[in-house]
């Protein structure tokens, strides 16, 4: 019993090293949104490209990425030729346009190609509020109901789309198939 | 000369407080001033971390600092914003996390391991106290004997 006794502070200082190397691997930026599981929040705006009014509502009905983005968002412009691609590839993709110039958002989406199955001129970021977004880009993955089921905050890359969100899309598209 | 100097170095110190956040809300009255204060000083940034939402500059910043003062004006209880805030945001906005399971060892493990400490401490005491035939020496009475006995012999393989 004695013998235990002394071995003690080695548990205990085993269970604080063990506690604290995880946290060097944790991000401390990483913020779960508090909207998974939840549906898309209710709005009603105008479309980017030729003001018709749209409403969530419109982005039911498959499985998607809705990509908050805006100009003056210099990572934006990084992630843009990817979702290009991802759009080419098949994959549904919805605009938030979030806190920007209308005509600045338009020349942009003509000089560099336009992705987005549709896009909503989020000018006074209200929906951006009520989607918890703190900086562009950020990206939802919803199901076809329109439910949120995965935030990605950042630049999807080509790595990031294979090893995190690829993965999740099939699984929503599988998800869908009757 | 003395005097004014120190006031001096009083009005730049107050200064600093001063800046934190430079927007120009009218209030309706001292508490719902009072009211904007607390809850902007009780929420944290989204964004920039380790700042609340009183001090940051960043946009995501202003804009919560606009959403409370517009929900205050409409007349919302604290409760109110702060679940708007919470429901979108996430526990992450709030410098003071609502007690639960997951937040248990945060709210109550410090006053735990003192209390751990201090029970630890009063085993060691008691069990010290209550141990029969032990001297401050840590010698029982046997041995005491034998000490006092080798003490008091005369050494015999003494030369000259």
């Amino acid at each position: 019993m004695k013998r235990l006794l002394l071995l003690l502070p080695l548990v205990v200082f085993l269970g604080v090293a063990v506690f604290l190397y995880r946290g060097l691997f944790l991000d401390p930026s990483e913020l779960p949104s508090a909207l998974i599981g939840k549906p898309l929040p209710a709005f009603s705006l105008p479309a980017v490209q030729d003001g018709k009014p749209l409403t969530e509502a419109d982005l039911k009905g498959k499985p998607a990425l809705v990509n908050v983005w805006a100009t003056w968002c210099v990572a934006c412009r990084v992630e843009h030729p990817v979702l290009n691609k991802l759009a080419k590839l098949g994959v549904t993709i919805y605009g938030v346009n979030y806190k920007d110039d209308n005509a600045a958002a338009q020349k942009w989406l003509v000089e560099f190609h336009d992705p987005y199955q549709l896009n909503i001129n989020d000018a006074r970021g209200t929906l951006g509020l009520d989607l918890g977004v703190y900086g562009a880009p950020e990206t939802f993955l919803i199901d076809k109901d329109g439910i949120i089921r995965h935030k990605f905050v950042g630049v999807i890359d080509e790595r990031v789309w294979r090893e995190q969100l690829a993965p999740l899309y099939q699984a929503l598209v599988d998800e869908a198939q009757p | 000369m003395k005097r004014l100097l120190s006031a001096a170095v009083l009005g730049l110190a107050l200064l600093g407080t001063a800046q934190a956040a430079i927007d120009t809300y009218e209030f309706a009255s001292e508490a719902e001033r009072e009211r904007y204060r607390n809850l902007v000083e009780e929420l944290r940034c989204p964004k920039c971390q380790n700042q609340n939402i009183a001090d940051s500059d960043a946009p995501i910043a202003m804009d919560l600092r606009a959403e409370i003062f517009r929900m205050l004006e409409e007349g919302q209880s604290n409760e109110q914003i702060i679940d708007f805030l919470v429901s979108r945001y996430g526990d992450f906005v709030l410098y003071k996390p609502p007690v639960t399971a997951r937040t248990l060892l945060l709210w109550y493990g410090p006053a735990g391991l003192l209390a751990g400490g201090f029970v630890l401490l009063g085993v060691i005491l008691l069990r010290r106290r209550s141990k029969p035939g032990v001297t401050a020496s840590g010698l029982s009475a046997d041995e005491q004997q034998r000490l006092a006995a080798l003490l008091n012999q005369t050494p015999v393989d003494k030369k000259d």
